[in-house]
């Protein structure tokens, strides 16, 4: 198996070669697991292309929007309402750009971090935007350069992100743009620290390359985010269903994917299915 | 397919074997693998694209081994479960065998799958703490506790002293409860039916004093955004006491019953090892990491619930085996009591158990009544006899719930099987956008081929129960 070359790689990217996937393969999702190394290796010559590339190809390198527009008071679009609240518009949250100093340990954390990306030669606008909010930091990182920021801040000396505690996905809703996210927390054992990175995609191209070979323990949690948000981790060396069987058709955590119930009736009424009730937001 | 002749049914039996679902014109390759003696137990091959695959229910390894059906074949797949092992919930593992070595081992999950998370997202904040507690259901108030602490970062709010004491006073309560279980059902899965017994003894009575505090045993959903559903009752603190009195008298017969025992060290003692390195790798937490000789504790650590202010300690070992494990949970039931006492100081101080934000608080003010707990009757009489504006208010913020700005928030804690994260997601609503957890069960079973692969097939049982995965949070 070919080693696949990450971008700033130090060399500790043998890894990739000695990992063997804890299952085999039984449904293999285009283009993930037979020819992973190739996969990888295809993914990592985008990113270095990309390197050089002052404007590289694909959806544009900003900052995701979160969160999904709010109408109404109960959730009436259209027309229908005559109270009023129907015509109220919340607008989509976006996190906001942080400002410097950013607040206890985050300030050191943004500055190793923004050396390490210089050290292995990732360009500074592969980190889209930082955010502070509720006591924690953000990186908001771009796609292709996801395994190079790991690869960075699990090894680099004054990072040292050793614990990847959990990566989950999001699905913001139909209406966002880049609506598929992948979180990484990320718990650094060394300096009792915890950041967060984010990676979004278009539900259209919902590739991430794996972070299987970087963390092992990425290997269930990013089959469990293919299984519920159908996000393809490229090179992720068995990535099949997990909780849901192996035959099973769509991805049921999309906010596409209905919830499904029955209607239920208690004492002479009828309780609507969960996902056919009234909702305030 | 099959008439009424079916070979595989006895008089009295309708037990069919894969072969006789087999298609007509592939029943004469079939043939071949029907003895004449049929029985329910006897294990019979079939051609299939996988190799030959035989189904065996029952019956005593040499008998099948000796009617040399399996010829030359130096390795056989084996499939355990998925039925109910012990109390784990529903795991099945592929094993290879070679001989009695197992050459790879492969763990099967999803079979508890509940979609939590997926509905969580269709109902208010509050009723999300009723969805969670049921993910990993032997340590229920540790999935309350990091889902309501998530929902109170993004709230910004700081839950009241008092509240904070409590959470922790029924973490630890549900911390021994479920070692406990970790012990008993990996004392039976090893065949040590005493330890079995004796470790669900000692867990109804953490069962019982749960039930005193909060009404019910398991699934209490009575930590809820803003701090815990109720005061405690009248009389909470003498049964703390005396749950602890017992405890103290009974943790000393688990060393006299397992720690020195021959057999219980045969089967434990450098079984299912994971080194340091492996457990890194692998993300592993909780009582496998500091069996491995990391004290890594989030209550230390990264403190949170006051923790900082307890004494107590966190045991560690290096030896990475089974049997520390064990031990390892032994010592935490100490420690756990230990902070129970200093909760029980500390519970002497009056304050409220809930945030007094009207906006957030929940406001109905419960009691104990004839038919059971509920709304207490003064507080229904007030709002349906004397302030219209208290009932609106009532019946808002119960049925629409409290919005929580929008934005994302991680807390881990640690709960009996290492760290339990919960990332929320709002999207400025009054329901959840999205909730996760991070199942600690589900991150330490990856580890499972590392610690079965080149063992006996008996030491699989050992490690698995070393892990102590609930399939409830596992599967979620």
């Amino acid at each position: 198996m070919s080693t696949p070359s990450v971008p700033g790689g130090d060399g500790k990217t043998t890894a990739a070669g000695g990992y063997t996937s804890v299952d085999s393969p039984a449904e293999k999702p285009e283009g993930t697991t037979s020819d992973a190394s190739a996969k990888g290796g295809e993914t990592t010559e985008v990113a270095a292309r990309s390197l050089h590339d002052p404007t590289p190809s694909g959806p544009a390198l900003t900052a995701p929007t979160t969160g999904v527009e709010r109408t109404g008071m109960f959730g009436v679009h259209g027309s229908g309402d005559t109270s009023g609240f129907g015509l109220l518009v919340s607008q989509p949250y976006t996190p906001a750009p942080a400002e410097r100093p950013y607040g206890g340990y985050f300030d050191e954390v943004a500055d190793a971090l923004i050396a390490a990306m210089a050290a292995r030669s990732i360009p500074p606008q592969a980190l889209l935007q930082t955010t502070v909010a509720n006591k924690e930091i953000t990186f908001y990182v771009a796609r292709d350069y996801i395994t190079a920021f790991l690869w960075a801040i699990r090894d680099d000396e004054s990072l040292k992100f050793e614990l990847a505690s959990s990566i989950s996905g999001v699905d913001y809703g139909e209406k966002v743009a880049r609506r598929l996210h992948v979180v990484y927390e990320m718990t650094s054992m060394t300096y009792r620290r915890h950041i967060r990175l984010e990676v979004a995609v278009d539900v259209d191209d919902a590739h991430v390359p794996s972070a299987v070979a970087v963390y092992p323990t990425a290997d269930w949690q990013e089959r469990e985010i293919w299984d519920m948000f159908g996000i393809n981790f490229s090179g992720h060396p068995g990535l099949t269903r997990i909780l849901m069987p192996d035959d099973w058709l769509g991805h049921p955590q999309r906010k596409d994917y209905p919830l499904g119930g029955i209607p239920v009736e208690y004492k002479g009424a009828e309780i609507p299915a969960p996902d056919q009730r009234r909702a305030y937001s | 397919m099959t008439n009424e002749s079916t070979p595989g049914g006895g008089p009295g039996f309708s037990t069919k074997f894969a072969e006789d679902f087999l298609p007509p014109d592939l029943q004469d390759s079939a043939a071949k693998y029907r003895a004449e003696d049929d029985g329910p137990r006897r294990a019979r091959g079939t051609d299939t694209t996988e190799g030959r695959m035989f189904t065996v229910t029952g019956g005593d390894w040499d008998d099948l081994l000796a009617e040399t059906q399996f010829e030359n074949d130096e390795r056989i797949i084996i499939n355990m479960g998925p039925q109910h092992p012990s109390t784990h919930g529903v795991l099945r593992l592929i094993l290879e065998l070679e001989g009695e070595t197992v050459v790879q081992a492969r763990s099967v999950i999803g079979y508890l799958h509940t979609g939590i998370e997926k509905s969580c997202e269709y109902r208010t904040w509050t009723q999300g703490v009723t969805f969670v507690t049921r993910a990993d259901y032997l340590s229920p108030a540790f999935n309350e506790a990091a889902y309501c602490m998530a929902t109170e970062k993004l709230l910004g709010i700081e839950v009241p002293v008092r509240a904070q004491v409590i959470r922790v006073l029924l973490m630890e309560l549900t911390r021994i409860s479920s070692h406990l279980v970790a012990l008993a059902t990996g004392a039976m899965e090893l065949g040590a039916l005493t330890g079995m017994t004796a470790g669900f003894r000692e867990r109804e009575e953490a069962l019982h004093l749960m039930e005193f505090l909060t009404g019910l045993r398991m699934n209490m959903a009575f930590i809820r955004p803003g701090g815990v559903a109720q005061e405690l009752p009248e009389g909470s603190i003498d049964r703390i006491n005396q749950f602890i009195t017992i405890m103290e008298s009974r943790l000393p017969e688990y060393d006299k019953l397992l720690t020195g025992q021959p057999i219980w060290k045969a089967r434990m003692v450098g079984v299912g090892i994971l080194p340091l390195e492996a457990c890194m790798q692998l993300g592993v937490t909780g009582p496998i990491l500091r069996s491995a000789g990391l004290p890594w504790d989030l209550r230390k650590v990264l403190p949170y619930c006051g923790y900082e202010d307890y004494d107590f300690e966190v045991p560690t070992s290096t030896d990475a085996d089974c049997y520390s494990r064990f031990l390892l949970r032994l010592a935490e039931m100490w420690e756990s009591l230990k902070i129970m006492k200093q909760v029980v100081k500390r519970l002497s101080e009056p304050g409220p158990v809930m945030v007094q934000d009207a906006k957030i608080g929940w406001p109905a003010q419960l009691s104990i009544g004839s038919d059971g707990m509920g709304n207490s009757l003064e507080y229904i009489r007030k709002i349906m006899g004397q302030s219209m504006e208290s009932l609106i208010h009532h019946f808002k913020l119960v049925t629409e719930g409290f919005e929580v700005p929008a934005g994302q928030a991680y807390v881990g804690i640690e709960n009996p099987r290492g760290e339990l994260g919960c990332h929320v997601v709002s999207s400025g609503g009054t329901r959840p956008w999205r909730v996760h957890l991070r199942d600690p069960g589900f991150v330490n079973l990856q580890a499972m081929p590392a610690m079965a692969e080149g063992s006996m097939i008996a030491d699989v049982v050992a490690a698995v129960a070393s892990i102590d995965p609930v399939m409830g949070g596992v599967d979620r």
